[in-house]
């Protein structure tokens, strides 16, 4: 075996810095704090209380069943919509329409999140775009609400996503040989037969590895439930963060935060097993 | 949290990075959007040659930001009076003034007592007044007059049409529309849940009635300045704001009674620059810069003859809100018993689950 130089290591050193501070640490740091008693009297001590109360209170586990509920709803609606169109982009456009589109695909991400769902909030709201163009074209005789409600919220997931899928589909079909897709053809197979045989297990790393990105940003998103959402948007990372911020109680929004990070993780490692596809497989490639 | 070793290694590692870029006489002011205005700014550092640096916040980002680092990277802090003695209670996150310090003459007599004794522990004592103001109702005179208090929020004849924020000055004023009195069962922590109780059955059957819950003001102007929303709770300054673009929204003061808050100046623990923290409050308490501050925050200060250098507007608004009758109804908060807001976020959690 070749020895790794020094130059490895310096090159190595941000990473595991990276990996070190602003990872590991300030978690085992939150699991420790999760772990404590809350309390401004008593001398520290440990307890499971916090979890406890995640799975005693209704409220906590009713919040994060629907979340995790959206965010799967939302990654399937964005597979959805994003795979025709990575199917078109790898396999169909050519030269410089296929960079056009990826381009286009691409440009809204230049601004930030923030920008982009206030822009949504002008469009959806009341007196906003929508409302007033159809009302300019007399379909409707006053104008409607479109925001605060979970139709708009998952408006804003799947396009806040959008980019995640397409990207890793774009990917995986671009390495799928033509010849595959034409021999299916001239075997007698069906635009589904092909589909279903060749492109589709074909791609799978790549939607399977773009599932688990918009699953995750889905769940974790904070600013799209909270500020398109409204009075009933109810996100469990907005649950966290009024532990953290408004309530002061670091204690339970820790336990929250790991609990978020074990459900999470679960849930992604059944998706695998349903898939039949596994974590090195889809994201080493 | 003091004693985890993580934390301990991972201010080490920050602090060092950091350490070389404080100036002394920096002045990081923790405060609300407007109480520091650029022309203050410009003419303290002239005066003093002390260079302020200000971070906008609210009054639960405060005692987190300060909680997070034991009362450190700010020298001066602008919390309501009756967040402090908890805050600092749970947290230590304050030092006492020193009131020597403090030119008293500058500031409305009442005003300070009650600040210095809402904000004592012990024979310290943790804060002085600097701007006060009350939450209420904006309401929008034209499309719904007969919004007088709180609870009138919830007449069927404005579905999808108010707005209020999802937090405690919500309960409390719902809390005294509907004939309570919170701030007696302060003290009594089952006769308060039991209040608790009320208000949040009537704020889950409000919510049809809720366009959405603000948080940030600018949100709420836009709200009611597009018409989307006809009433709101909200505070006074932001009531005046809309005033000076739309004549028929103002600031109505509720029948059950304006709830009153005054922001106070408090000296986070760790504060580095304590002669420039000094400086700036004796040196905002001047009436003429007292005056540019209401200006800019819109509300009034507590600086002792500083409405004379009001614009008329201002007052003018100020008079039409409040009659001498709102004026001695105005309900001032009293200090928050430690734990209570745990019941208060509870509540607050079941009412923004309810379907």
């Amino acid at each position: 075996m070749r020895r790794l130089g020094i130059g490895f290591y310096l090159l190595l050193c941000p990473f595991a810095l990276w990996l070190l501070l602003l990872i590991i640490l300030p978690h085992l740091n939150m699991l420790e704090v999760s772990l404590n008693l809350r309390s401004y009297t008593t001398p520290k001590s440990y307890t499971f209380q916090n979890y406890l109360n995640f799975f005693e209170q209704p409220l906590y586990w009713n919040t994060f069943v629907r979340t995790a509920w959206m965010s799967i709803l939302a990654t399937l609606l964005t597979l959805l919509i994003a795979f025709p169109m990575a199917y078109y982009i790898a396999k169909l456009a050519k030269g410089r329409s296929k960079t056009l589109l990826l381009m286009a695909c691409i440009l809204p991400f230049w601004l930030s999140e923030l920008v982009r769902t206030y822009g949504w909030m002008i469009i959806l709201r009341e007196s906003g775009l929508l409302s007033g163009l159809l009302r300019y074209f007399g379909i409707i005789e006053n104008n409607i609400e479109f925001l605060y409600n979970d139709a708009s919220i998952m408006l804003g997931l799947v396009y806040t996503a959008m980019l995640f899928m397409i990207v890793p589909l774009v990917s995986a079909l671009e390495s799928l040989d033509d010849s595959h897709i034409e021999a299916g053809y001239d075997l007698g197979g069906s635009h589904w037969n092909v589909l279903r045989e060749i492109v589709i297990p074909h791609a799978m790393p790549g939607i399977v590895s773009g599932c688990i990105i918009v699953f995750m940003l889905s769940l974790g998103n904070y600013l799209t439930p909270n500020l398109i959402g409204g009075k009933d948007s109810l996100w469990f990372t907005e649950q966290i963060f009024t532990q953290f911020i408004t309530r002061f109680n670091w204690e339970q929004g820790s336990a929250f935060g790991i609990l978020l990070l074990l459900l999470s993780s679960l849930i992604v490692y059944l998706g695998l097993l349903l898939s039949g596809q596994t974590l090195s497989k889809t994201m080493g490639k | 949290m003091k004693n985890s070793l993580v934390t301990r290694a991972l201010t080490l590692s920050i602090a060092c990075a950091f350490a070389s870029s404080v100036q002394a006489d920096e002045l990081r002011l923790l405060t609300w959007g407007g109480y520091a205005p650029q022309n203050v700014i410009d003419m303290f550092e002239k005066e003093t040659g002390h260079v302020v640096k200000v971070t906008n916040s609210n009054n639960e980002d405060m005692i987190s930001k300060l909680r997070a680092t034991g009362g450190a990277g700010f020298d001066l802090a602008q919390p309501s009076q009756d967040r402090i003695t908890s805050a600092q209670q749970a947290f230590n996150i304050y030092q006492a003034i020193d009131m020597s310090r403090i030119n008293s003459d500058l500031i409305i007599p009442s005003m300070l007592k009650s600040t210095n004794e809402n904000t004592a522990i012990g024979s310290d004592i943790f804060a002085v007044p600097h701007i006060w103001g009350t939450s209420g109702l904006v309401v929008n005179r034209k499309l719904a007059a007969d919004v007088k208090d709180y609870t009138d929020l919830c007449n069927a004849a404005y579905e999808g049409k108010v707005s209020y924020r999802l937090k405690r000055p919500t309960l409390i004023g719902f809390a005294f529309a509907m004939g309570e009195d919170p701030f007696a069962a302060y003290g009594d922590t089952e006769k308060y849940q039991a209040i608790l109780d009320k208000v949040e059955q009537a704020l889950i059957a409000c919510k049809p009635n809720v366009k959405t819950y603000w948080s940030g003001g600018d949100a709420l102007i836009n709200l009611v300045r597009s018409e989307e929303v006809v009433a709101a709770m909200a505070w006074d300054a932001g009531g005046w704001k809309l005033n000076r673009d739309n004549a028929d929204v103002t600031f109505v003061a509720p029948a059950s009674g304006a709830l009153g808050w005054i922001d106070t100046f408090a000296i986070p623990r760790k504060s580095k620059s304590l002669d420039a923290a000094y400086a700036w409050i004796n040196f905002v308490n001047q009436p003429k810069v007292a005056a540019l501050i209401t200006e800019a925050a819109g509300n009034f200060t507590a600086a002792l003859g500083a409405d004379e250098f009001v614009n008329d507007v201002a007052k003018a608004q100020y008079q039409e809100s409040f009659s001498t009758q709102d004026l001695e109804n105005i309900k001032w908060y009293p200090p928050v018993p430690a734990g209570l807001e745990d019941l208060e976020g509870m509540a607050l959690d079941r009412i923004k689950a309810a379907q």
